[in-house]
């Protein structure tokens, strides 16, 4: 009797979380199905509740090691609502210095220390090298590009706010200090280097994409809407704007949607076997709405970036496909655009003439009870929504993370490239490392998106047509 | 002589003491120099060795898979190092102890979802009932508190034990740090 089969791969490696991917395979050994399952859960929509609301930034950024500024701001956001207050200009700057810093370490990370292994090295290279150490030894300048542009950001931020990881300088009413004239000068030092370091990662990416040919083709490459959050003139923004969705076409769907409203037009289901929950637009409907969100939506959704640099380089992308872009393989370059323009922008906005002003608070009590915050986070929009009693204590929280708003699409891409790439009776590293990389290729920030041994490197389980185990094969 | 064996695991936490971690900068190149990186979420081996010198342990223990995992991990490794204030002392993942499980899976998959509200229980491990330090479910010989620890911390502690000295951490490095 044939049996139907499943494959786990467990954990997915060189993302950031905790997850496991299962393949099921039909009776004749095709694939059947897939699905990315998220197996940490945490808590903090819960456990928030009774905290006073001045302390909800810090305690959110520990939703997430690797985009802490993305929860300090979204959240101080949503207590900025919950005062009432207007921020002063020049915190409202900073923050957004802080914000695009973030996207440069974050955006490093995802594309040097994570991805970078599997486009150099190839998607069938040695897992024992297939790393940042084995990228080191490969290419050391590379490698070295991507610890520098990382270090980059993460020295701004440590400037700033005092430390690198879960610093304590964006408060409720804007931030904490001001900019020290000697800090914005060391930063503007460090700038040129950067940008060239950004122009040659893109320029070594750009000529890397030829071999992955039919990794573009299958990884996450199907229609879809795209979500981000984008200017009045319609350009790129990570600290505020209105939201627009575009279709696979490139049509835009919905316009000037505003994000402290996420919930008249987000919608989230609950699946039995993963913690993350997907969400989708609902006007659209269960699955229908299935959006993307991060650079690639970002970039998809925006008329133009607003640095000169990184719109000569969106031009070119637009070449790519003429109606939005769809392969999720292309959240790489777009990354890479957006480190680009992160930099040009941090420019900018050091030599603004405000942005040693030392005004950078405004003191309030609250005034409101309820208050929403929302910001696009290197992964895609982040909303905080709180609800407060009359002492500022906590009642009741909310929060929508980009790696929920991806679910669907990372669900339906490793679907994609199983089918293409896992067949029966052949299971090697390469195809099994093809199922991974598309889950990198979205950068899935799992602990933040659940706030919520690895023993097997591969196990095969027969499964009879009821679900019961009926035998077992673990191989490393 | 082969290089001593590190591993890096990731139970109940951010990834904020692993980005710590990263934040070594070209330090992990010598660190690369003089220690194989085995196991560790940045790497892409699924099987944790048998014979491992030091694991670095971020997060709490709160799932029956943490829990598994971190016993395995302990027959497994010489020296077990409590990396970060949530594996020194449960911290942030510890704040939902006062709460029900239930009612904090309530909040998060029934109260705020908008389609087929229920809790999620197939394939993924269940929640213990309560998030615990490392050294409450294993022995533990090396405690570096901080959330995270700096990357200096990280890798004077790294270079001292690779020497064979017990670091002194006390004036380096502090709870919330």
């Amino acid at each position: 009797m044939a049996e139907r089969k499943t494959i786990v791969i467990d954990p997915v490696t060189r993302i950031e979380g905790h997850s496991k991917i299962t393949i099921h395979l039909d009776e004749q050994g095709q694939v059947e199905d897939a699905r990315f399952h998220v197996t940490q859960f945490r808590g903090f929509e819960k456990f928030c509740e009774g905290r006073p609301f001045s302390e909800m930034p810090s305690l959110m950024a520990r939703i997430c090691g690797i985009c802490p500024v993305s929860h300090l701001i979204a959240s101080a956001k949503a207590c900025d609502a919950l005062l009432a207050v207007k921020i002063p200009p020049t915190a409202e700057k900073l923050r957004r210095i802080f914000g695009l810093a973030q996207v440069v370490q974050s955006h490093a990370l995802s594309l040097f220390h994570l991805s970078a292994p599997d486009l150099l090295l190839g998607m069938d290279a040695d897992p024992a090298k297939s790393n940042l150490f084995g990228l080191l030894e490969k290419d050391p300048q590379l490698a070295r590009d991507g610890i520098a542009l990382r270090k980059f950001g993460q020295q701004i931020i440590e400037r700033l706010g005092g430390k690198r990881i879960h610093p304590a300088w964006v408060v409720p009413g804007g931030v904490s200090d001001p900019l020290r004239p000697e800090d914005r000068d060391e930063i503007l030092k460090a700038i040129p280097e950067a940008l060239t370091i950004a122009v040659r990662s893109i320029a070594w990416f750009k000529g890397t994409m030829e071999p992955f040919r039919e990794e573009i083709a299958c990884f996450g490459n199907f229609p879809s809407l795209f979500m981000g959050t984008i200017k009045e003139d319609g350009g790129l923004t990570f600290y505020d704007g209105k939201i627009r969705l575009v279709d696979a076409t490139g049509q835009v769907v919905a316009e000037g949607l505003d994000p402290r409203r996420y919930f008249d037009f987000l919608g989230e289901k609950v699946e039995s076997w993963s913690y993350l929950k997907s969400a989708f637009y609902k006007p659209k409907g269960f699955s229908d709405g299935m959006y993307r969100v991060g650079p690639l939506a970002r970039l998809n959704v925006s008329d133009r970036c607003g640095t000169p640099r990184a719109d000569q380089e969106l031009a070119e992308f637009h070449e790519l496909q003429r109606t939005a872009i769809l392969s999720s393989f292309h959240y790489h370059q777009a990354r890479l655009i957006e480190i680009l323009y992160s930099i040009e922008r941090l420019e900018q906005l050091l030599n603004d003439p405000e942005i040693l002003d030392k005004h950078v608070r405004a003191l309030a009590r609250p005034n409101s009870l309820e208050g929403v915050g929302a910001a696009e986070a290197p992964r895609g929009t982040l909303f905080h929504h709180y609800k407060i009693d009359e002492q500022g204590l906590i009642r009741w929280c909310n929060l929508i993370i980009a790696t929920g708003q991806n679910n669907l699409a990372m669900n339906r891409s490793v679907l994609q490239v199983a089918r293409r790439y896992v067949k029966r009776d052949k299971i090697t590293p390469g195809m099994l490392n093809r199922v991974e990389a598309v889950i990198r290729a979205y950068d899935p920030c799992l602990s933040c998106s659940t706030h919520a041994l690895g023993q097997m490197a591969l196990q095969l389980q027969l499964l009879s047509p009821q679900g019961a185990v009926l035998d077992e094969v673990v191989r490393s | 002589m082969s290089k001593p064996k590190l591993a890096t695991v990731w139970l109940d936490g951010c990834s904020g003491c692993h980005m710590s971690f990263l934040d070594m900068d070209e330090r992990l190149i010598v660190l690369a120099g003089k220690v194989d990186l085995v196991y560790s979420p940045l790497v892409d081996n699924k099987e944790f060795p048998p014979d491992v010198d030091i694991t670095l342990v971020e997060g709490a223990v709160s799932s029956e898979e943490d829990l598994h995992k971190i016993k395995a991990i302990r027959g497994r490794t010489r020296l077990l190092v409590s990396l970060g204030d949530c594996a020194v002392t449960a911290n942030v993942p510890a704040m939902r102890n006062p709460f029900t499980l239930d009612s904090v899976y309530d909040r998060a998959y029934r109260e705020t979802a908008t389609l087929a509200p229920g809790v999620p229980t197939d394939v993924i491990p269940r929640l213990l009932p309560y998030a615990r330090p490392v050294h409450e479910v294993v022995p533990v010989d090396v405690f570096v508190p901080g959330c995270p620890p700096s990357a200096d911390v990280i890798f004077y502690t790294l270079t001292e034990l690779l020497e064979g000295r017990q670091p002194e951490l006390a004036t380096k490095t502090r709870f919330g740090a």
